[in-house]
C-alpha cells in the first residue's frame, strides 16, 4: 500500500517536473503563443527554406507539424489538443469543416495578393467566394504509365485501361470516389452523379475491368511504379510528380474527357490563437516569388498565376501538370455528396473489389 | 492484507476491464443499431444478411482464415514436436518467437521486396530457368505471408503442451507394444490436443479480420470483413454498418471459443 503510494506520487512528481522544464525550455527559446504560428501541413509539402525566410521577415516563429491524411488532420483539430493557427485540408474536407463550423470566416481585408491566383481556382463549389479558404496547391487524378512497356498513343483515355493488352497490369488507387469516378468519366457522366442508373452503368463497366486489375493499393503505388512492378497505374498528380522524379520512363496523362480536380487550401481552424500570424503566413505564400520557389521545390501545380510566370518554361509548359485550358474545363471537383450517396459509391466499390478474376 | 486494501488493488484492474473491454464491446453493439442519420434501426443487420456482397465476404474471410489455420497447424505441430526433442530447446524456441518482436508492417514490407517482380524470389526463378512470375497480389503469396506471421502463435501453445507431457507415458506406451505411430496417434496427440486447440484459437480469430495484409500483399484482390469495416469507419463514416460487421465477427469468434473450449471441460469430467 505504502509502496504503491510512493510510486504514484513519484510518477506524478516526474510528470510535473518534465512539464515545468519543457515550459522553461520553450520560454528560453523565445517561443510563446503570442509570436508562434502553429502550422499544420501535409508531410513534405513546403520548402523548409521558406519557413526560415518567413521567420526572418516577420517576428513570428513557426511551429511546424505534419499529417498524412485529411481524416487524421480532422480528428486532431476536432479534439483540439494543439491550437493550430493554420491548416491545409483538401476540398471535400474543407466543405465538411465549414459545415461543422470548424473553420473561421476569413477577413479578406487582411489578405493581400489574392489577385495573383488564377480565377479558375477561385470561387469553387466547396467554398463559394473563398469565404473560408485560400488555394495552396491543386492537382488532378490521372494515369501514370511506363514507356518501356507501352507506347504514348496507347494510353490517352480512361477507356484505354480496358485494353486487352493490359491484362493483369493495371494498379488502381484504393478510393471509392476515384475508381467509380474514372468509370463514370469514361461513360461521359459527371463524377458527382447521384443518378442510380448512371452509377449502375458505371459499376457494370467497372466489373469488366477486373481482368486487367493487378492490385488496388494506396501509397504503395509510388514504390511499385518506380520499381516497374506494373506498367500502368491510376494515381494523383502529386504522387505522379514524385514518381517521375525517380524513374524517367514514367509519364503522367490526364484523360481529356474528364477527371478529378483537387485542391489543398489554407484554412484557419476555429481553435486558432494567433490569427494575425496565420494571415501573415497566407500573405507570405501568396507572394509570387515565394509561391514560385515553393512550387519548384515541391513539384505540385501552383494556382498562383503570377508565380507560374516566374517558373521555368519547362515546368509550366508541361501538360502533365499544367494541362491545357480545354482539359481543365472538363475537370470536376468532388462535391460532398452526403453520407448516403457516399455509401452507395462505397458499396459499389466494395462489390467491384469482390470480383474474382 | 485487509479486505479493504484488497478491494483497493482491484480498482485499477476492474476500471481497466470496464473501460477497455466491456465499454468498447457495448458501444459497438449499441452503434450497430443506428443508421448514418442516427436513427434507431435494425436495417443494418437486414442489409448484412440480405446483400450477397457481405455474405460472400464472410464466407471468404472464414475460408481464408481456415486455410491459414490448417497451414500453420501442419507446419507448427511437427516443428513443436521436433523442437521438444532437441537439446537446447529454449534457445530454438526463442529463435522462433523472435520474429514476433518485429512490427507486422515491417515484415509485410520486407515480403513486398522479396516477392516483387524484380525481387529475390523472381531472380531465383529466372536463374533456374522458370522465368519471372507474378507472385505478389495472388492467393498463394497472401496465404504464405499470413501463415508465416501466425506460426509462432501456434507453435507456442503446442510446444508447452508437449513439454508438460510426462515422458513416461510415451515410454509406457512403447513398453506395452505400441509402435511409434500408434504411440503418437493414441497417446501423444490426444494428450496435447488442448495445446492445439488454444493454438487454433490464437490463429483463427485474428486471421478472420486481417486487413493490412489483404491490401499490402493481396493488393485488395483478397477481401475479408476487415476491409469492409475499415472502409465503413474511415470512408463512408457509416459507423452503424461497420459496427454490425464487427458484431458478426465477435459472434463468430465466440462460437469458435465455445466450439474449441467446451470439450476441454468434458474431458476433465471423465478424468
Amino acid at each position: 500500500m505504502k509502496r504503491l503510494l510512493i510510486i504514484i506520487v513519484s510518477i506524478l512528481a516526474i510528470s510535473v517536473g518534465l512539464y515545468v522544464s519543457i515550459d522553461q525550455l520553450s520560454k528560453s527559446q523565445g517561443i510563446t503563443s503570442d509570436n508562434t504560428l502553429n502550422f499544420y501541413n501535409w508531410g513534405d509539402y513546403l520548402d523548409p527554406e521558406l519557413i526560415t525566410k518567413f521567420e526572418q521577415e516577420t517576428d513570428y516563429r513557426v511551429s511546424y507539424e505534419t499529417f498524412d491524411s485529411n481524416e487524421a488532420m480532422y480528428t486532431k483539430i476536432e479534439q483540439g489538443g494543439t491550437a493550430y493557427d493554420l491548416a491545409v485540408p483538401s476540398e471535400y474536407m474543407i466543405q465538411r469543416m465549414i459545415k461543422e463550423k470548424m473553420v473561421i470566416k476569413l477577413d479578406h481585408n487582411k489578405i493581400k495578393g489574392l489577385e495573383n491566383i488564377n480565377d479558375l481556382f477561385l470561387d469553387q463549389s466547396f467554398d463559394p467566394k473563398n469565404t473560408y479558404s485560400i488555394p495552396y496547391f491543386w492537382g488532378t487524378l490521372g494515369i501514370i504509365y511506363n514507356d518501356k512497356f507501352l507506347d504514348k498513343e496507347e494510353i490517352k483515355h480512361w477507356d484505354d485501361l480496358w485494353s486487352p493488352t493490359l491484362k493483369n497490369d493495371v494498379m488502381l488507387i484504393d478510393g471509392a470516389r476515384e475508381v467509380m469516378g474514372l468509370s463514370l468519366n469514361s461513360l461521359g457522366y459527371s463524377l458527382n452523379t447521384k443518378d442510380k442508373n448512371e452509377l449502375k452503368a458505371a459499376a457494370e463497366k467497372l466489373s469488366t475491368l477486373t481482368p486487367n486489375v493487378k492490385a488496388i493499393v494506396a501509397d504503395e503505388i509510388k514504390m511499385y511504379m518506380i520499381q516497374e512492378e506494373s506498367s500502368v497505374a491510376v494515381t494523383f498528380s502529386g504522387e505522379a510528380a514524385e514518381m517521375l522524379d525517380q524513374n524517367e520512363n514514367l509519364h503522367y496523362v490526364i484523360p481529356e474527357e474528364g477527371s478529378n480536380l483537387w485542391f489543398d487550401n489554407f484554412v484557419i481552424p476555429k481553435t486558432a490563437k494567433n490569427k494575425e500570424a496565420a494571415y501573415a503566413f497566407i500573405n507570405f505564400m501568396l507572394d509570387p516569388e515565394n509561391a514560385a520557389q515553393n512550387a519548384e521545390y515541391i513539384g505540385y501545380s501552383t494556382p498562383n498565376e503570377a508565380a507560374k510566370k516566374q517558373l521555368p518554361l519547362e515546368i509550366t509548359e508541361d501538360e502533365q501538370f499544367y494541362p491545357s485550358n480545354q482539359t481543365l474545363e472538363n475537370l470536376e471537383v468532388y462535391d460532398d455528396l452526403g453520407k448516403e450517396s457516399i455509401g452507395v459509391y462505397n458499396d459499389l466499390f466494395l462489390e467491384f473489389k469482390m470480383h474474382r478474376k | 492484507m485487509t479486505k479493504q486494501s484488497k478491494l483497493f488493488y482491484f480498482i485499477p484492474y476492474s476500471l481497466w476491464l470496464i473501460f477497455f473491454v466491456a465499454a468498447p464491446l457495448l458501444l459497438i453493439f449499441y452503434q450497430s443499431f443506428f443508421t448514418v442519420e442516427g436513427q434507431f434501426t435494425l436495417a443494418n443487420y437486414q442489409t448484412y444478411f440480405e446483400s450477397g456482397t457481405y455474405l460472400r465476404m464472410t464466407v471468404n474471410s472464414v475460408w481464408y482464415a481456415f486455410l491459414i489455420t490448417v497451414l500453420t497447424l501442419l507446419i507448427s505441430y511437427p516443428t513443436a514436436y521436433l523442437l521438444n526433442k532437441t537439446k537446447h530447446k529454449q534457445l530454438w524456441l526463442l529463435l522462433i518467437i523472435l520474429p514476433t518482436w518485429i512490427n507486422l508492417l515491417l515484415k509485410a514490407y520486407a515480403f513486398i521486396g522479396i516477392f516483387s517482380i524484380n525481387g529475390s524470389v523472381n531472380d531465383f526463378l529466372l536463374f533456374i530457368g522458370i522465368g519471372r512470375q507474378q507472385i505478389l497480389f495472388t492467393d498463394v503469396s497472401f496465404l504464405l505471408v499470413a501463415t508465416y506471421i501466425e506460426i509462432p502463435f501456434m507453435i507456442l501453445p503446442i510446444f508447452n503442451a508437449l513439454e508438460e507431457l510426462n515422458p513416461s507415458y510415451e515410454r509406457a506406451s512403447r513398453d506395452l507394444g505400441a509402435n511409434g505411430l500408434d504411440t503418437f496417434r493414441r497417446v501423444v496427440f490426444p494428450l496435447t490436443l488442448n495445446g492445439v486447440k488454444s493454438g487454433i484459437q490464437a490463429v483463427f480469430i485474428p486471421s478472420l479480420s486481417l486487413f493490412m495484409l489483404t491490401r499490402l500483399i493481396g493488393g485488395n484482390r483478397v477481401i475479408t470483413l476487415g476491409t469492409a469495416i475499415e472502409q465503413h469507419f474511415l470512408v463512408t463514416q457509416d459507423w452503424g454498418m461497420g459496427s454490425t460487421i464487427g458484431v458478426v465477427l465477435i459472434v463468430a469468434m465466440l462460437l469458435i471459443m465455445v466450439l474449441t473450449g467446451e470439450k476441454k471441460k468434458k474431458e476433465r469430467g471423465h478424468k
